[in-house]
């Protein structure tokens, strides 16, 4: 392994990567993997904004948005990413995510709760026997790691934030790719980082925590570069490609997310292999929520719909999602004053 | 050159913005011999639900400016009503069908009532507040605070179409409560335009914010809001305002009961749209 940081070497062959010797033949270098990003044919940003835009007019009502109401609930990780988080505040999460409305006990569960690293022991312990799988009804937990949200660090310090997380029993880690690196074209690099992270997920016994892969695609500059990036990131082994860390403004938009989800399509296609989606920030309202889950429905499929496969990464989405909930059951508008702040 | 003719489209006023209803719905305004005068906004209870939010968003600033700078918009209203009064007295003679010289009257009386509220704005706490004599060395005193999103059905009738609306949004938004009044259902015009006026003195987007359309089919739905807290049914007396009251019960909503024709101008329609807080001090421990 050679990843230096001065310049390109085309020769340096990358760390294997089950996925992408299989796509790119076994001599896997830095100059395949660029002929392939490069390779992809560009995108057609007129055409995807319309085809988001179209699928955003679709009207959910009755039925179909109680049933899309608690789908959204099941599909939150429930975030906190403050640098003011303490362990009350991580407690007070996990009882949110626990039992999101006391008023109505048949509220369903969410996905994850998504916290810092250094906070993972207090989610584990505040979840007790609730910590689990959320395809069996229980509440996983997720933690950012690789230097969130700048991804400014040296590889060490970013594997070293990985492993400590995987160990204090994150089940779930939130990664962020080096886009100096990919900017620069460096798109080696950035694979190269992505394997070890994916690597430092390794648990004692062998298994693997799912590794989420954060494009942030508002640095991102251009539809053209989060096709290559959620290329690139599938090819090094992400469980799941997510659209932004929150932090940075555009986070997730309906059109990037589309893009996102018809690579995971054509993955599927290609190789019968199932990668996860999760749109993160700035998704506030029950209204924009369920737009995405039509535009998961009608590109990648219904059964894309479940905890395993697609996340909103959020944390005020779910007091509207519960407020929305209220109007149904009750008959009438409900307000601020019935859910908790958060 | 000949001039055209160009008529004014009047849409809602939602958090100081003009929007159409969302349900892309209107209706005919006429005059009372059924002359068309111009197409009026049917809002929906959607928009009602906008409203309320616009006027949740706007109320913590509302309440926190100091009473002084609230008398001072509301006194900035009036100067700015009293330049556009040819416009209202045009709107209502048309609306209601009478004369110039009522009209005038009706457009006068809002500006002085809006003189008259401003000038409450940093006075009815000193007059509705009290000190409470206590058996222990405290002070006692009980302060009314703005009770916060006020949903107004505004008066319905002749004489009522500015100088009603008035009556029922000055004294609700002088303590520093927001509002979501419905308009009169017949004379929604000059309601529109006085949102003009208020969207140019001053008064922050979402403080007030107007409805025009059916109250019958807006008002259940402000009525069970529970992110309403009180609700001013004066111009509700044609509507099921028992079955109103019934519904804001369910959220403990202070209620105003119909008040047939033009509600004057008093301190207790202030008072009525207040919390009292009660604060316990020592006194000098000497």
């Amino acid at each position: 392994m050679n990843a230096t940081n001065s310049g390109v070497t085309t020769r340096t062959a990358l760390a294997p990567a089950e996925r992408a010797t299989r796509l790119l033949g076994a001599e896997l270098t830095e100059k395949s993997l660029r002929l392939h990003l490069e390779g992809l044919p560009g995108v057609d940003a007129v055409g995807l904004e319309q085809r988001a835009a179209a699928l955003g007019t679709r009207s959910i009502k009755t039925t179909s948005k109680a049933w899309a109401l608690d789908r959204i609930i099941e599909l939150i990780d429930l975030t906190t990413l403050e640098g003011a988080d303490t362990p009350g505040k991580v407690r007070s999460l996990v009882a949110k995510a626990v039992t999101p409305d006391p008023s109505s006990p048949d509220t369903p569960r969410v996905a994850a709760v998504c916290v810092y690293g250094d906070m993972v022991p207090d989610a584990v312990a505040a979840l007790g026997a609730l910590h689990g799988d959320p395809d069996d009804g229980l509440i996983s937990v997720a933690a950012v790691a690789t230097a969130f949200p700048s991804g400014r660090a040296s590889l060490a310090v970013k594997l070293a934030d990985t492993r400590d997380a995987v160990a204090a029993g994150a089940d779930e880690i939130d990664m962020v790719i080096d886009r100096g690196a990919f900017l620069a074209g460096r798109y080696g690099e950035v694979f190269e980082q992505i394997v070890a992270v994916k690597e430092a997920c390794r648990r004692e016994d062998g298994s693997f925590a799912s590794l989420k892969v954060i494009l942030e695609t508002g640095e991102l500059n251009s539809y053209d570069n989060v096709r290559r990036a959620s290329w690139l990131a599938i090819l090094a082994g992400g469980d799941f490609i997510k659209t932004s860390t929150g932090k940075v403004s555009p986070a997730a938009t309906l059109p990037v997310t589309l893009l996102m989800l018809e690579v995971v399509r054509d993955w599927y296609r290609l190789t019968g292999e199932k990668i996860g989606v999760k749109p993160a920030g700035g998704i506030r309202t029950s209204k924009d929520a369920i737009k995405y889950l039509v535009t998961v429905a009608e590109t990648v499929g219904e059964e894309w719909l479940q905890p395993h496969l697609f996340r909103f990464g959020a944390s005020s989405l779910l007091n509207d999602v519960l407020l929305q909930r209220q109007k149904l059951q009750t008959g009438h508008y409900s307000g601020p004053d019935y859910v908790t702040i958060d | 050159m000949t001039h055209l003719t160009i008529p004014k489209t009047y849409k809602l006023y939602i958090g100081g913005k003009f929007p159409r209803t969302e349900s892309g719905r209107s209706y005919e305004v006429t005059t009372p011999k059924g002359k068309f005068l111009a197409n009026a906004a049917l809002a929906s209870r959607k928009d009602g639900r906008d409203a309320v939010v616009a006027a949740r968003a706007a109320q913590p600033g509302w309440a926190g400016a100091t009473a002084y700078n609230r008398g001072q918009v509301l006194y900035r209203i009036a100067e700015v009503l009293e330049g556009r009064r040819e416009q209202f007295v045009a709107e209502i003679s048309a609306s209601e069908g009478v004369s110039k010289s009522v009209a005038t009257a009706q457009v006068e009386a809002a500006i002085d009532s809006w003189v008259w509220f401003a000038g409450w704005a940093d006075k009815y706490v000193q007059v509705a507040g009290t000190g409470n004599p206590v058996a222990g060395p405290y002070f006692n005193l009980s302060v009314p605070e703005p009770t916060g999103v006020v949903a107004i059905v505004a008066p319905q009738g002749k004489g009522a179409s500015l100088l009603g609306l008035v009556n029922v949004v000055a004294p609700a938004i002088v303590s520093g409560n927001t509002v979501v009044v419905i308009a009169s259902q017949q004379h929604p015009l000059s309601s529109i335009s006085l949102a003009e006026v208020f969207a140019t003195s001053d008064l922050p987007g979402g403080v007030v914010n107007v409805l025009t359309g059916s109250p019958a089919e807006i008002a259940p739905w402000l009525a069970s809001h529970a992110d309403v807290n009180a609700l001013d049914l004066a111009g509700a007396d044609a509507l099921d305002w028992v079955e109103l009251e019934i519904a804001a019960a369910d959220t403990l909503k202070r209620v105003l009961h119909p008040e047939p024709g033009v509600p004057p101008r008093t301190l207790d329609r202030i008072v009525a749209l207040t919390e009292t807080k009660t604060v316990w001090h020592t006194k000098s421990l000497i």
